[in-house]
């Protein structure tokens, strides 16, 4: 007598293709014609469903964690533990009169907050969300990412634009300095990962980060030195492209109303403020799939969590992470902004270029050699932080206060 | 002329990496985080009030369940905002507060005027009217707004005082009207 065997391995587990079984039974009575199409559909619409309630429960973990930060309870009235806030507050954005000002380009303006959602949404298409959960193949899907997101900066400065306002404009300008400043880290933090991993698609990357040195270690690329000052440099940028505090000088209240929204009202405005959490999801998603192996799990015991469910917990820390900093640290100033990102990030992360270059071409050490290797690489990201952190701080030092004569 | 350096001790090199600093920020927060709330859930909360707070005005009685407001006005004179506005009343004879000076016939305040300074208070010769812990005043319209007699005294209560003047008068009275004086 055969009892039934254990699951060879992971990928074969029930839990795991319960999505892709789900599609097939969906789509099997489908003539093949129609088959991909029907299934393309279903993935967008899974994207949207998924990603539209990880917004509205994002908006509800911000205001309650902002507040228990601030030693108050945060929303609690609508439901119980205010988790209907979201519900309520999108029929409050929906119902309010939708203002468009008068003296404003009015095509521009109502297209400036379907751009931006259109286009922080598509970069979302070539996250891998699980082990055959990637809705579109692709060789170059990392490029297509960054591509989808350097265009939501065309779609703010639309806003501002098309508002006739002096502080959208302002704020706009302000917006197009800083995006344009941070793409430049941002996609040189990246640089070294597609390096090592030898694949500009992100299926690749992640199954590039599989397995675990010595059965505890997970090769993920934010577990190695460059991959960890890669990740740094990936997340603060990351902060500044989606206009999230302390980088949200864009939409600085006390300096400029409401920057590029000022003129938004009722459901557009609501929109923008989806683009932004939509915004800092993709980016968390491709930093968990650049960084942090993805969807993998990080010990080999855990695996029989689907691999799903163990890139939401990754996605899910990264962005609590972002409401924490919010909660912590104050804006920068312009000035201080562009600087930390010329002076400081972009130059880090082209060391870090080379770093990931030595990386990937001394693959084949083994043994102490790799003990060699690490610290090399450990050294490549402590030498140059310590000296630009010095020179960033240079002419700053000490100085002399002195109270006015009288 | 006084010029006062201030020295500033040069930063060390892990404070100029700044990692430090971000690292306690973020302890900070992630304290308060854990830490219980200090708000009132309003409605239902509702502060302690201390003692000597100033809240809407009101009118009491004494422990007989008499006006002790006799009228005499000093209150509407003193108030700065001129919120209060009493019209003076007799007392029929054969009511049981006969023996009271006066009462109020009408005795209006305007809640939209007063500024809760409680001079009326600190003025009232009778310890008649008393800025009690009420604290929220709120109304539809601008009549609603305006406390009239019945409502101060509603508000108001009865004061429980020991020093009952009027008793003391009408034994007086009663006293004289049977012939125990000459």
């Amino acid at each position: 007598m055969i009892l039934a065997a254990a699951p060879a391995s992971p990928a074969d587990a029930w839990l795991e293709r319960a999505p892709v079984l789900l599609r097939d039974a969906l789509t099997g009575w489908l003539p093949d014609a129609l088959r991909p199409w029907v299934a393309a559909l279903l993935s967008i619409a899974t994207i949207l469903g998924v990603f539209g309630l990880l917004f509205a429960y994002m908006t509800l973990a911000e205001r309650k964690i902002l507040g228990r930060i601030q030693n108050r309870p945060g929303p609690n009235r609508t439901g119980p533990f205010g988790l209907l806030q979201p519900f309520a507050d999108a029929i409050k954005a929906l119902t309010k009169e939708d203002i468009v000002p008068r003296a404003a380009d009015q095509v521009l303006h109502f297209l400036a907050p379907v751009v931006l959602v259109a286009l922080s949404l598509i970069g979302l298409a070539v996250i891998p969300f699980g082990r055959n959960l990637v809705a579109v193949e692709m060789e170059a899907s990392v490029l297509y990412f960054f591509a989808a997101g350097a265009a939501t900066e065309l779609a703010i400065f639309m806003a501002g634009w098309a508002s006739r306002n002096k502080y959208s404009l302002l704020a706009a300008m302000r917006a197009l300095a800083q995006l344009i400043s941070y793409e430049v880290p941002l996609l040189l933090s990246v640089v070294p990962v597609i390096v090592v991993a030898g694949s500009l698609s992100t299926t690749d990357i992640v199954a590039a980060q599989g397995g675990w040195a010595a059965g505890l270690w997970p090769h993920w690329h934010a577990l190695t030195p460059w991959g960890f000052s890669a990740f740094a440099v990936f997340m603060v940028a990351a902060l500044a492209e989606s206009n999230r505090s302390p980088f949200d000088l864009p939409e600085a209240e006390s300096e400029l109303i409401a920057g590029h929204l000022t003129e938004y009202s009722g459901f557009k405005y609501a929109l923008f403020f989806m683009a932004e959490y939509l915004g800092m999801a993709a980016l968390s998603a491709m930093a968990v799939t650049l960084f942090l192996g993805g969807w993998q799990a990080p010990l080999a015991v855990l695996e029989f969590i689907p691999s799903y469910a163990w890139f939401g917990v990754k996605l899910l820390l990264l962005l609590l992470g972002f409401i924490w900093i919010r909660a912590t640290f104050p804006r920068l100033r312009i000035d201080q902004l562009t600087r930390l990102s010329w002076k400081f990030l972009v130059p880090l992360a082209l060391v870090n270029l080379i770093n990931g270059g030595v990386w990937a071409a001394t693959a084949d050490w083994t043994g102490a050699a790799a003990v060699v290797r690490w610290f090399i690489s450990a050294l490549g990201v402590v030498v140059p932080f310590i000296f630009l952190a010095r020179s960033l701080s240079a002419g700053y030092g000490p100085r002399t206060y002195r109270y006015a004569s009288p | 002329m006084a010029v006062i350096p201030v020295e500033r001790k040069p930063l060390t090199l892990a404070e100029r990496t700044y990692i430090p600093q971000i690292v306690h920020g973020l302890k900070t927060t992630f304290r308060h985080l854990v830490a219980p709330n200090v708000t009132l859930e309003y409605p239902e909360q509702r502060p302690e009030i201390p003692g000597g707070y100033r809240g809407v005005p009101t009118l009491v009685r004494d422990p007989n369940g008499r006006e002790k407001c006799v009228s005499c006005q000093l209150c509407e004179f003193v108030c700065p905002p001129k919120a209060i506005r009493i019209t003076p009343g007799e007392i029929a004879a054969d009511s049981a507060q006969a023996h009271v000076e006066r009462a109020p016939q009408a005795f209006d305040i305007d809640m939209l005027r007063c500024i809760y300074c409680g001079l009326c208070q600190e003025v009232c010769p009778e310890e008649a009217i008393w800025l009690q812990t009420q604290y929220s005043m709120t109304g539809y319209t601008r009549e609603e707004m305006v406390n009239h007699k019945d409502r101060l005294y509603e508000l108001g209560g009865t004061l429980p005082d020991a020093h009952l003047k009027w008793d003391k008068k009408k034994a007086a009275e009663d006293a004289a009207a049977h012939g125990g004086h000459h």
